[in-house]
């Protein structure tokens, strides 16, 4: 299988090392330790292994089943053809972390590709080579600022709007450090507007962060949060969903200093949860604090171009306690299947993309608002999401419209209690007209009971 | 002729997927809302799909050839992982999903949680770490929490020996500890008077990777388990270099508190060009409760004829979370095709033929290259990367050379305690001729260096790019391309 050894050749291979059998080449671990007993399955063969994985795959329900309305954080978009078939290239995937660059030009160039085009998408000068996904890229973001303060700055203003999971993922990396204040997002109101927070906001602030377009899918306009920011000298940073910003204006606009965001909508698979993608993008005077990998253009001797990791004296591998971040592997294959999926939908199919979600959620949406039982939350544009509030147990809902096939939406009280009977409903280009109209008329039907 | 990016390919009006009609009607959106330029290329299906396969070709690979990078373990990443991770059934779950319908995915990792804590000797798992780096900070995050819920707050010191991967120190200080190395002694093992002066009250615990990355077990395993364990610290076992262990022996047997694995390692997922990794993290039981989460566990126990409830449960002093979700399920799949493949046998044989294969290569080259450490090796082993009568040639050097032997180098200058070191870990996957034929060629590269010491200065000769100049990219910091003025 995978282990190729003839006896004959495990034989003279042993007696070359000069030992009699392979358990003396174990004699420095404690022997009362030694070749212990393993509880485990019998091994499946390739053709049993797979029938098995694939009852396993079946148990579940997927969206091939499903029609999906739930987002939350992770959103069920088209992928491409392509972006699989390339990201199957054993080239790519069996690679490792570029350390010699002469024979790793083809993921150098990747990623460097990759930072190109995040930068472009966001509006920003640097991008590094990824995060692990977007709630680690917003923790890293809080890192960042914690550093570039020297630790001066201990006050860390986190919008109530940015996806939950994310601002936990943050308290749990600064956790360490008893000294910082997380604050912002523990008020009574979860729905509070960029204007609400900008008072929390004073000279021992680091960093104010929010999300565009926030968890609720609400599209705000951040200049003047940002101005508020930067005239208290903090750092301004920005969750984004990449798909929106086919069709938003870009933080870099309005002056992000740092944005952070969840790559998966770029052509990554649902998968669970993971393996998706952290978006990290800065300015061009915060690179040297930036974590993680960078590319940068260089020549070779002949001066050729060609590709190389560069800046790499902030990393662990060489600075160790005194690195700012422990990051080494990071989302290179995720980063590639971005990088392809940017490439194919180019500037006119990633404006297609996120004009559909934009237009289709809203056509959801004032549709369900002619149903009097459901109040649709409309004052703000939004994109991909809005938040519906019922008359009946959100429980009971998602169990009526699984019934009839479909993925409810997210239960906000999960995480904000006294947003009870709210429901997130998201949309994407792969919620037909049709499917649209079969959800509110399974909705009404609810709402009739 | 370098590879054009991207941008280079660019034409305005090209686009390589089309996608329906937005289909409703359209909804207006503020002007001041909307971007005015979005500047991507504009490329077709074949453009996009031509340039990603001719960079590919640039890459050296593990489907491609050897690739004996130390301490990453390389290994061969079987194919029928990458079918079993694409099952529509798992690719197409979404994670908030009510877990009445997704009990297949939640078995695997339920599965897969129960698996990794028999091959470990731990009794619990988090499978939500992302990467090594990842499980290694909720690890150190784990042992703060012990501490503290203890009232132990005077706990600030963590002891890494000085051959440590360079995540353990970052990750220390990631989560509010004092770092303190501690040196290794003459056999290669951490040294014990120098631990014993290091271990007071303010110990919080120590970082231990065995088999060290000098690829020894440290014999002296026991002792700084129990030094440590008798000073109130913990031990942090740096599960990196697992794949030695695998049936040989269990690291929560020897005593130590809180390990990470690396999937991507010893659990043959691919490495993917830097990640996707994943760094689940094992305890025993006095830190189960701090676990990052959430779990998997079982909430109605099955009968003959129905499968037990699976769901999601946050352990009750839980450090939080370390990510979105619980961690990444796509690479679990391929874990789990995995070790279902070995069962214990197998597992057991993936660990002996990986040491067998690095005491192999150390038995044909002892002669030619200083091995500092002179042991029988784990499942890798580090040489000095000079030779005598040869000044001048560095292991930068050797390890350029390999390249044009269509060998990938291994990892040089690390650790740093050794001497311009190479560090060699070949796998099990790799075949005697193979090993053979790479020992030979590391041993004609000692003869050049000696005769034709500038074949290896100016190496690698044959490949797309030459030695490239590092000190530009970082002095340019050109990190972007665009579509060029034409």
């Amino acid at each position: 299988m995978f282990i190729p050894h003839t006896n004959e050749e495990r034989e003279e291979m042993l007696r070359d090392i000069g030992v009699k059998k392979i358990e003396d080449l174990f004699c420095d671990v404690p022997q009362d330790y030694r070749f212990p007993k393993l509880d485990l399955p019998e091994p499946l063969t390739e053709m049993e292994a797979v029938t098995h994985l694939q009852e396993l795959a079946m148990a579940n329900e997927s969206t091939r089943e499903l029609v999906c309305f739930l987002g939350a954080g992770a959103y069920n978009h088209y992928i491409p053809a392509a972006v699989d078939s390339l990201l199957r290239r054993g080239e790519f995937y069996t690679a490792y972390t570029p350390y010699q660059p002469e024979v790793s030009q083809g993921t150098l160039q990747a990623i460097f590709e990759y930072q190109s085009l995040i930068s472009a998408l966001t509006g920003m000068d640097v991008c590094n080579a990824s995060h692990y996904d977007g709630a680690s890229a917003t923790a890293e973001a809080g890192i960042m600022a914690y550093h570039h303060f020297r630790g001066k700055r201990t006050k860390f203003v986190l919008s109530p709007s940015i996806n939950p999971q994310y601002r936990d993922t943050f308290r749990t990396y600064l956790g360490g450090n008893e000294s910082l204040k997380i604050v912002g997002d523990q008020g009574s109101n979860p729905l509070l507007t960029p204007d609400e927070l900008a008072s929390q906001i004073d000279d021992e602030t680091a960093l104010v962060m929010v999300q565009y377009p926030d968890f609720f899918g609400r599209i705000f306009s951040l200049s003047q949060l940002a101005e508020k920011t930067h005239a208290a000298g903090a750092l301004f940073g920005v969750v984004v969903n990449p798909i929106a910003l086919g069709l938003l204006t870009p933080p870099g606009e309005f002056g992000a200093d740092i944005v952070v965001g969840e790559g998966q909508p770029l052509g990554i698979p649902l998968s669970y949860g993971g393996p998706y993608l952290g978006i990290f993008a800065t300015k061009q005077e915060f690179v040297r604090k930036i974590a993680g990998r960078l590319v940068g253009e260089t020549v070779d001797t002949d001066g050729k171009r060609g590709f190389v990791l560069t800046l790499t004296a902030r990393e662990q591998h060489i600075r160790r306690e005194k690195a700012t971040s422990n990051i080494c592997s990071n989302q290179g294959l995720m980063a590639l299947a971005s990088t392809v999926y940017m490439s194919l939908l180019g500037k006119q199919g990633m404006h297609r993309v996120a004009e559909t979600c934009y237009h289709r959620a809203h056509y959801a949406a004032e549709k369900l608002k002619q149903n009097k039982k459901y109040k649709v939350h409309t004052s703000q544009p939004f994109f991909h999401e809005f938040v519906v509030e019922t008359t009946q147990p959100l429980s009971h809902i998602n169990a009526h419209l699984l019934e009839h096939g479909i993925l409810g939406g997210y239960d906000l009280e999960q995480d904000y209690p006294s947003l009870k009977n709210h429901m997130l409903l998201a949309v994407t280009e792969m919620n037909s007209k049709e499917e649209i109209d079969y959800l509110i008329d399974v909705l009404e039907e609810i709402g009739n009971e | 002729m370098s590879e054009p990016t991207i941008y280079e390919l660019s034409s305005p009006g090209r686009v390589g997927v089309q996608y329906p009609e937005v289909g409703v009607p359209l909804s207006s959106l503020p002007d001041e809302l909307v971007r005015k330029d979005l500047p991507l290329p504009e490329l077709s299906e074949l453009d996009v799909v031509r340039h990603f396969t001719n960079i590919s070709h640039l890459n050296y690979s593990v489907d491609g050839g050897f690739y004996p990078l130390g301490s990453c373990t390389m290994k061969y990443n079987p194919k029928v992982n990458e079918e079993t991770a694409r099952f529509p059934g798992f690719t197409l779950t979404h994670p908030l999903q009510p877990e009445e319908t997704v009990q297949g995915n939640l078995a695997l990792m339920y599965t897969l949680q129960e698996w990794l804590k028999e091959i470990s000797g731990f009794s619990g798992v988090s499978l939500q770490p992302a990467a090594g780096a990842h499980g290694e900070l909720a690890g150190v995050l784990i042992i703060r929490a012990y501490h503290r819920a203890n009232g132990d707050e005077k706990r600030t010191k963590i002891i890494i020996p000085d051959s440590a991967h360079g995540t353990n120190p970052a990750s220390s200080v990631m989560s509010g500890f004092d770092v303190v190395s501690a040196p290794t002694d003459k056999r290669g093992n951490a040294d014990l008077n120098v631990l014993k002066t290091l271990c007071d009250d303010t110990l919080a615990g120590i970082m231990l990777t065995n088999p060290n990355t000098l690829g020894l077990f440290d014999e002296n395993v026991l002792e700084v388990v129990k030094m440590v364990h008798e000073a109130g610290g913990l031990v942090y076992g740096d599960g990196a270099n697992m794949n030695a262990l695998l049936g040989i022996v269990k690291p929560g047997e020897l005593g130590i508190d809180v390990m990470h694995f690396n999937l991507h390692k010893t659990f043959s997922t691919p490495h993917g060009g830097g990640g996707p990794g994943s760094g689940p993290v094992a305890v025993n039981d006095k830190l189960v409760d701090f676990l990052p989460g959430p779990l998997v566990e079982i909430i109605e126990e099955g009968t003959d004829e129905v499968p037990p409830l699976f769901g999601l449960v946050m352990p009750p002093k839980s450090i939080g979370r370390m990510k979105s979700f619980y961690g990444h399920f796509g690479i679990f799949v391929r874990a789990y095709t995995y070790i279902a493949m070995h069962g214990a046998k197998g597992m057991r044989s993936i660990a002996e033929h990986a040491v067998l294969n690095a005491n192999y290569i150390l038995s044909k080259i002892k002669n030619t290259y200083t091995v500092p450490y002179k042991r029988i090796c784990m499942h890798e082993f580090v040489v000095e990367g000079v030779i005598r009568d040869a000044s001048g040639v560095h292991a930068l050097d050797i390890a350029k050379r390999l390249i044009d032997y269509g060998y990938h180098p291994p990892t040089n200058y690390f650790p740093l305690i050794v001497h311009e070191a190479l560090m060699i870990e070949p796998t099990e996957t790799e075949n005697k001729a193979t090993l053979d034929d790479f020992s030979q060629a590391l041993i004609k590269i000692a003869e050049e260096a000696k005769t034709q010491p500038d074949l290896l200065h100016t190496a690698p000769h044959n490949t797309p790019v030459k030695r490239l100049d590092e000190v530009k990219a970082a002095r340019d910091l050109v990190m972007c391309c665009t579509i060029p003025d034409k």
